[in-house]
């Protein structure tokens, strides 16, 4: 068997004519956060540590939708969210509507570490923050330039645009897309069900449930036996990259 | 099969020495409930109509502890959750944090009808209740003597409790003999808190009109003593509700375990995945899926048929379906 990651940067439309500018430094964050996750797997450190510390890069770097980087609420603030779940023991901690956390990942883990509790939101949330004395800073952290502008276009539009990462069974299935849609059709769940249920492997699954294939996702993954593959587009569109044997 | 039918809870989890009254007290708030729901699917009303119906029937009348009667936080305030999913389509709404709204469930409903977005909570689905001109009171219209009475015991109860095992866990150590007597009631806790104590906190409906469309629809006040910005499973579509073209679900019971589970949307992917029929995926949930937590649900069918299930002692529940019959029980 061996050990497996994978991780993804948002899903959506992303066009094909994506500027350089904007498409390097995304793959090569993609590259950078795999290749943590990559060495924390060697090293033995268990899912739940490599998931969390893979995806506090993923919140630090400021070109992804989460931590710093975060897309705007109709008001200019950030409203950050996160969740985190053990496959093994089947346990797991949320966050939502925070605001000074720098890295809502770690938040949640210890809302399922330190509480008897699931899930925590808002002035609750960012009270507890404060209790375990996690790193926060002012919004200015968090608020980038390129999201200043995209809610400026937004308005303008008068569209709402909806484009996160949602973290849900950490060492399983992350989804990502319209949010709205995920919920409705419980996409992360649904991909464990059916292999469960229905007895489908996991390539099947995950192809059974994404009803709408978006036009791109940011995503990279590795396999112990030396697999790696960063890309956007589906295999083998606009020269996705494709690294083999590490 | 076929035809409309509807099921109602008023939470899982039953002090066995509840007072006759307060039981017989319970029946007639459900069964009055339900027949506010029959009238309306006899009447023709869509399954997702009817839900909101019943459960602001359930969340007005104060024996059942959602809306005025709500548990409190450990601050001493109240902090309302609910959902609503309607099986036609898989649209959904759900909202947390409301602090003055007194119909949770309609905010819901509002969410899904007239916003871009699914789930709003706190400041800004406060905001958005005002908008749309929902009926708000003042914070304390929903705080009940009662309740802070129980808070008051619910905080005795943890200190004796956690202070000995996993904070995680919240069980009761097996020896809690120097508790104060009023708390010592044979060992039976849900959520860490002994049974005189917990009160369920949840109501729901599940319905199928006669289209065979299916309905759920869950609002609570939460979980006494709870941390402030606490959300449970109520509020999340697939734990606490869940809808879709073969079934509606409402669970009640220990949130944390609820969400894990992914409860209602279990009962659904275990008819659409696995084949099974509905009584049977109820049943297969709550053994396989709940782990060592505690819980009940309701459901509905597309064909008609209504089931329950739970592994708590007694859950608030009645049911009717079109062919006349009607029951209503708690343990």
């Amino acid at each position: 068997m061996g050990w497996a990651i994978a991780l993804h940067g948002g899903a959506g439309d992303i066009p094909l004519s994506l500027p350089a500018e904007r498409r390097t430094p995304r793959e090569a964050a993609l590259r950078h956060c795999l290749d943590l996750g990559v060495a924390a797997l060697k090293a033995n450190r268990p899912p739940l540590d490599v998931v969390e510390l893979v995806v506090r890069e993923l919140e630090n770097s400021p070109c992804f939708n989460a931590g710093k980087g975060s897309v705007l609420t109709t008001n200019g603030t950030v409203e950050m969210e996160a969740c985190i779940m053990d496959g093994n023991t089947k346990k797991c901690g949320a966050v939502s509507g925070l605001s000074t956390v720098v890295n809502a990942i770690s938040l949640a883990r210890l809302v399922m570490e330190r509480t008897p509790h699931i899930y925590l939101a808002f002035d609750g949330a960012e009270a507890f923050a404060r209790e375990q004395g996690v790193e926060t800073a002012h919004s200015s952290h968090f608020i980038t330039p390129e999201n200043v502008e995209r809610l400026k276009n937004a308005k303008e539009a008068r569209r709402v645009q909806i484009d996160y990462t949602q973290s849900i069974k950490g060492a399983e299935v992350s989804a990502t897309g319209k949010g709205e849609s995920i919920i409705q059709a419980t996409v992360a769940r649904d991909v464990a069900a059916l292999m469960e249920y229905k007895g489908l492997s996991l390539k099947e699954a995950a192809a059974y449930v994404v009803e709408r294939t978006p036009k791109g996702m940011f995503r990279a993954c590795a396999t112990e036996d030396g697999y790696t593959e960063i890309g956007i587009w589906p295999s083998g569109i606009n020269g996705d990259l494709e690294y083999p044997n590490k | 099969m076929g035809g409309w039918a509807i099921a109602v809870h008023g939470g899982a989890g039953v002090d066995p020495k509840l007072p006759e009254e307060r039981q017989e007290e319970a029946r007639r708030v459900l069964r009055r409930c339900l027949g506010v729901g029959a009238a309306g699917l006899r009447a023709g009303l869509s399954a997702v109509d009817v839900v909101e119906m019943v459960v602001r029937e359930l969340e007005t009348d104060p024996v059942f502890n959602s809306g005025r009667g709500s548990v409190l936080t450990q601050e001493g305030t109240v902090e309302m959750e609910a959902s609503i999913m309607d099986g036609r389509g898989r649209r959904c709404g759900a909202v947390s944090g409301l602090t003055t709204v007194k119909n949770p469930v309609s905010l819901a409903r509002l969410v899904m009808d007239r916003s871009p977005h699914s789930y709003l909570a706190f400041h800004g689905a406060e905001d958005f209740a005002r908008e749309q001109r929902v009926e708000v009171v003042d914070n304390s219209y929903f705080i009940t003597d009662e309740n802070v009475r129980m808070l008051k015991l619910a905080k005795e109860a943890n200190s004796i409790v956690v202070c000995e095992v996993d904070a995680i866990r919240l069980q009761s150590p097996a020896d809690t003999c120097s508790a104060s007597s009023t708390i010592t009631d044979g060992g039976l806790h849900m959520n860490g808190l002994p049974i005189s104590i917990y009160a369920p906190e949840t109501v729901g409906c599940v319905a199928v009109d006669n289209g065979g469309w299916c309905a759920a629809a869950t609002s609570t006040g939460g979980l006494m003593n709870k941390m402030s910005g606490r959300i449970g499973d109520s509020p999340l579509i697939g734990s606490g509700t869940y809808a879709c073209g073969a079934c509606a679900v409402s669970c009640t019971g220990e949130g944390e375990a609820i969400i894990r589970s992914t409860l209602a949307r279990d009962v659904a992917a275990l008819m659409e995945y696995k084949g099974l029929g509905l009584q049977e995926a109820v049943d297969y949930a709550l053994k396989e899926r709940l782990d060592e937590g505690k819980a009940g649900l309701i459901a509905v069918s597309r064909n008609g048929e209504v089931a329950y299930g739970f592994n708590t002692v007694g859950m608030f529940r009645g049911c009717a379906t079109e062919d006349g019959f009607m029951d209503v029980a708690i343990w």
